[in-house]
């Protein structure tokens, strides 16, 4: 049976708080193609982006998003986003899957026939593990993606903002 | 009833089977070095044959007899079985087994193909491996991932029965092989990474019926331990040991499967086994009320059960409170050899957390606890002073305490990684020389836990981690050593560019059999491991091997195809931190050496 995915409360929720952040004044720097919001970068389209300092520090999305990503895809997908003898490199599919169809797959799961296989991804949007990180591991995967952050930990990670904070707890219906 | 037909039927295909029960039967048929009836090779799960015409002097002319293509690519554990005439293949999800003509270099007699939801493939954390059925009585029996036990007539293909163990909507999954016992089949159960709740459960070899289930975790009269007999480390358990260990009903979702190996002492009749980790990853959330260490049991132990009543005559734990998913699931394997001067029955474990174990299996006295890769750093040891209130438990290193170092910390170079010293990979014993071979893997981690919740049917981890090969090592991922169980000594190493992930088989015949995740075979000698020959299979090895003998001849037969947790964490290659940050430095990916599927290579003399 499908799972509900989207339609949770928390998922909702969480895409209210990230909506309030975007229309939040306060806390607003820009770069050159790409803006701050909050510790939380932007692209010009208003699309979930990472940010890496010149002395290497990663805002703390990026970073929350290698976490999860290990926590959540890694037992699948392999180390780094690069793949595995199991489940497809997610650095290569990022890099022409918008943020929109990324959700999409995440949260309703894939499942593919072929002559040869059998593959079928989970249906992660009702896993607050996944639902609440969804941007976070986003702009991770990008960061790898385009090169801009290599294998592994990264070295230095920006402070947890209290945005990201609270609309955690709000998505976990907590506390 | 159907008891003479089908003894009539088997006695044309098996020449000495008569067997009253299943049990005398698998004695029987394991007893002869010609075949291989079980998974493990007979209940002792030694993996030794005494099959001597492949030797020392001439495996290095060993050569292909015959092949053969599963058609499945995921990752390929376990290995053939070898019943008269007949050789029986399986393959991970969808779990399709092979029957093949021995006589005609394995044309295809039949072909078990079931049907399964594919949602069961996404909550297999790691793979959909399968360890392989097991024969008994003129019966298949064979576990699928959905967790469907079936038994099929051995010549026919056809189904006698079917059950359904658990429930793949919660993460309940099979990996495991079975183990068929007096007029029982014992099977286990996967999903300790999506909060299941472990329990091992017997069915009747004849109806299927289920005839007793022992959990893991929760009240003394469902994980069937008796409060004043069942023992550990010679004292009784006393009432609700494992409930008194969990803060809340955290228990109801705690872990502790039973995905690894079944062996089997006659004498003592008990049937023992491991219990894997707690679930989540992140130990903070499974602290005790105060915030401390809180034991969960019985998550990382060892359980010996009486076969007929499922009830437990002992356990040990030997990882309290896991900080570093060590899963306690790995072989036990049974021999009997001189520990101090005496002889003593004893069962032998090479556990994911880097220990080595002996313990007397009728008592399950503790006799040997240690380290089987001197790189091991998150214990200074077991405590082995009966007198100490620590008796039996491993002292953490608190720089490697997960715990200690604290949520949303980064606690840096853990070694073993969480995939262990040695995974679920089987050693072998040889009686030969009262040695263990054992597969092992040399990579550390870096584990960072954090909060997660709970959704039934989700992966249910909490953690983070990056591996990477021992440091300050040879440079590789893994070693083949050799293991003096009585003394908890390594007698010899030798180095391997990757994790060995392939069971060991050892022989009369002078020599110890492995696969490696590149894909070769390699034969050593059994006294100092030097490497007598090597063969590139299709693809990586991740099966056991086995030995057989037809019509007079020895052969030798492992199942390639890459994959599993060795698959999913060393694909890409490892990153060493040590190189800077994110360098993949010196070390192998290892789809730069091997590609997916599944494949049986056999081979003989010419």
């Amino acid at each position: 049976m499908k799972r509900a995915g989207f339609a949770s409360a928390g998922f909702a929720s969480a895409m209210i708080g990230a909506i309030a952040l975007l229309s939040s004044p306060h806390g607003m720097a820009e770069t050159a193609a790409k803006k701050e919001i909050a510790g939380k970068w932007l692209t010009e389209a208003g699309e979930p982006t990472y940010n890496i300092a010149n002395d290497g520090t990663v805002d703390w999305y990026t970073f929350s998003g290698f976490r999860r990503y290990h926590s959540e895809c890694h037992t699948c997908h392999g180390p780094d986003g690069e793949g595995s003898s199991y489940a497809p490199g997610l650095v290569e599919s990022v890099k022409t899957m918008s943020y929109p169809d990324f959700m999409v797959i995440v949260a309703t799961g894939r499942e593919v026939v072929r002559a040869d296989k059998q593959s079928k991804m989970p249906a992660l949007g009702d896993n607050a593990n996944v639902r609440c990180y969804l941007e976070d591991i986003y702009v991770y995967l990008k960061a790898r993606a385009d090169g801009g952050l290599p294998r592994g930990r990264p070295a230095k990670r920006a402070d947890k903002p209290g945005a990201a904070e609270k609309s955690e707890k709000e998505c976990f219906g907590d506390r | 009833m159907h008891r003479h037909a089908l003894a009539s039927a088997s006695l044309a295909v098996f020449a000495f089977a008569t067997p009253a029960m299943a049990n005398e039967d698998v004695l029987q048929q394991s007893a002869r070095p010609e075949q291989w009836v079980l998974q493990t090779g007979n209940y002792t799960n030694q993996r030794y044959s005494k099959l001597a015409q492949i030797n020392r002097d001439n495996v290095k002319n060993l050569k292909v007899a015959w092949t053969f293509s599963t058609g499945v690519l995921r990752g390929h554990e376990g290995a053939p079985l070898v019943v008269g005439n007949i050789m029986y293949v399986h393959t991970p999800f969808p779990n399709t087994l092979y029957a093949l003509d021995l006589n005609e270099d394995g044309k295809i007699l039949w072909k078990y193909e079931p049907k399964q939801n594919p949602d069961v493939i996404p909550v297999m954390c790691c793979d959909t491996v399968y360890r392989g059925p097991a024969y008994a009585d003129g019966t298949i029996y064979h576990h699928q991932a959905d967790t469907t036990l079936v038994a099929l007539d051995a010549k026919t293909g056809k189904e006698k029965w079917k059950v359904v163990n658990g429930d793949p909507k919660k993460g309940e999954t099979n990996t495991a092989t079975v183990l068929p016992v007096k007029d029982k089949v014992i099977v286990g159960i996967s999903g300790a990474e999506f909060g299941v709740r472990g329990h091992v459960t017997a069915y009747d070899a004849k109806t299927g019926k289920q005839v007793w289930r022992a959990y893991s975790l929760g009240p003394d009269n469902e994980i069937l331990f008796d409060p004043d007999k069942t023992m550990s480390l010679g004292k009784p358990v006393g009432k609700d040991s494992s409930l008194k260990t969990w803060t809340g009903e955290q228990w109801k979702i705690g872990g502790g499967t039973a995905w690894g190996w079944f062996s089997y002492d006659q004498e003592t009749n008990l049937v023992f086994y491991g219990t894997a980790n707690p679930s989540t990853w992140n130990p903070a959330q499974r602290a005790g009320a105060d915030g401390k260490p809180i034991d969960q049991k019985w998550t990382m132990a060892i359980i010996a059960r009486d076969a007929d009543t499922g009830v437990a005559k002992w356990a040990y734990q030997m990882t309290p409170f896991d900080e570093w998913d060590y899963d306690g699931v790995n072989e036990m394997i049974l021999a009997d050899i001189p520990v101090q001067g005496q002889p003593r029955k004893v069962l032998v474990h090479f556990d994911r957390n880097g220990l080595g174990y002996t313990l007397d299996r009728v008592t399950g006295e503790l006799l040997v606890a240690n380290k089987f890769d001197p790189k091991v750093n998150w214990t200074s040891g077991v405590v082995m002073d009966k007198n100490s209130p620590q008796y039996g438990r491993p002292q953490v290193v608190k720089e490697y305490s997960t715990f200690q170092t604290g949520q949303d910390k980064n606690t840096k170079g853990v070694c073993p990684a969480a995939l262990g010293s040695k995974d679920q990979q089987p050693a072998a014993f040889s009686p030969q020389t009262n040695l263990f071979y054992v597969p092992t893997n040399h990579v550390c981690m870096d584990y960072e836990p954090f909060r997660v919740s709970y959704t039934a049917g989700q992966p249910y981890v909490g953690a983070t981690l990056s591996m990477f090969a021992a440091p300050g090592s040879h440079g590789g991922m893994g070693n083949f050593i050799a293991w003096d169980a009585a003394q908890g000594k390594i007698v010899w190493s030798k180095p391997e560019k990757f994790s060995v992930w392939s069971g060991a088989l050892a022989t009369a015949g002078g020599i110890v059999f492995y696969g490696t995740l590149e894909g070769y075979i390699k034969a050593v000698d059994e006294k100092d491991g030097t490497e007598l020959f090597k063969f590139k299979t299709p693809s990586g090895i991740i099966g056991n091997v086995m030995t057989y003998s037809h019509n007079g001849k020895q052969y030798v037969a492992v199942l390639s195809g890459v994959g599993g947790w060795a698959g999913i964490g060393l694909a890409a290659g490892l990153t060493n931190p040590t190189d800077g940050l994110g360098a993949v430095g010196g070390y192998a990916g290892l789809r730069d050496y091997t590609a997916l599927g599944g494949s049986l290579t056999v081979l003989t003399l010419p």
